[in-house]
């Protein structure tokens, strides 16, 4: 059963990094390019009136949301859009890895007890 | 930290976490085995656990509650599908209505642990994946902090307003 303070603490920094990665006008178009197809970091570099770091920038904060991957094709470093089914499949399975996180951290406390008795 | 590992399958809709306790294989298993250590662990501190059945046995059942803040009961269950003592457990967890019947239209999980020693520690890795996709959508949809599902559902919204 999924209930718990910390997973909402998660639910909370996910949804922040989501929208703050959404305020940004650039970061929202890059979004919109990304999704219509592939575009590598330096090709989307030269869309913009702002340098290739910038860029850079943008796409990490994108990823860190996971509304973007970034992958290595050669020397080219490829941005794609996370679909929508796979962006929710991440949350859910980050729902049950820490739900069972806090499972395991407090089986190990209790365990830890048992060094105490001897 | 015990947690090694954090592993998700996002075609199989499956996340496997595996950690390692300084125990023997037999002591892990009690952590399953007995409601009263069970129930220290499986929910929350927000949400303590109270197992009123629990039958590891194929084809066996546990009913637990657990107890929000304010005294709120959520009900579950499990029904044990594998069990081999003290190696490897399998069963699947829902939701139960306030008298503890298993509510069909609530999404169920279905958990493998497997647990082995491993050079003087034992190694427990759990497997756990959501019955069905629609019952991941709904877990989503009643577990997550209403900003994160109302942001996946503005991200179009937003999209068309920059394209314009």
């Amino acid at each position: 059963m999924v209930v718990s303070s910390k997973e909402e603490r998660d639910d909370e920094k996910a949804a922040d990094l989501l929208f703050g990665a959404l305020a940004d006008p650039t970061r929202r178009d890059i979004l919109r390019r990304a999704r219509e197809g592939r575009l590598s970091v330096s090709a989307l570099a030269r869309k913009y009136p702002i340098s290739l770091a910038a860029v850079q920038k943008h796409v990490a904060v994108l990823e860190r949301a996971e509304l973007v991957s970034k992958h290595r094709v050669g020397r080219e470093s490829i941005v794609r859009a996370e679909a929508d089914a796979l962006k929710r499949a991440h949350a859910a399975l980050d729902r049950l890895a820490s739900e069972w996180r806090g499972r395991i951290e407090r089986i190990d406390l209790i365990l830890d007890e048992d060094k105490g008795d001897s | 930290m015990p947690v090694t590992d954090v592993n998700k399958d996002l075609d199989a809709l499956t996340m496997t976490i595996t950690a390692e306790f300084d125990a023997s294989a037999e002591r892990v298993w009690e952590m399953w085995s007995d409601p009263r250590q069970l129930e220290r662990w499986w929910g929350p501190p927000s949400h303590p656990a109270t197992f009123v059945e629990h039958d590891l046995s194929p084809g066996g059942r546990s009913a637990y509650f657990m107890t929000g803040p304010e005294g709120q009961k959520y009900h579950g269950w499990w029904r044990i599908e594998e069990v081999e003592p003290p190696k490897r457990l399998r069963f699947e967890d829902g939701f139960a209505d306030d008298e503890g019947k298993p509510n069909d239209e609530m999404p169920t999980t279905i958990a493998t642990v497997m647990i082995a020693a491993a050079g003087g520690a034992t190694k427990m890795s759990i497997e756990s994946k959501f019955g069905s996709r629609e019952g991941m959508e709904q877990v989503l949809e009643m577990g997550m902090e209403q900003g994160m599902v109302e942001a996946l559902g503005q991200i179009d919204a937003l999209l068309a307003g920059a394209k314009a």
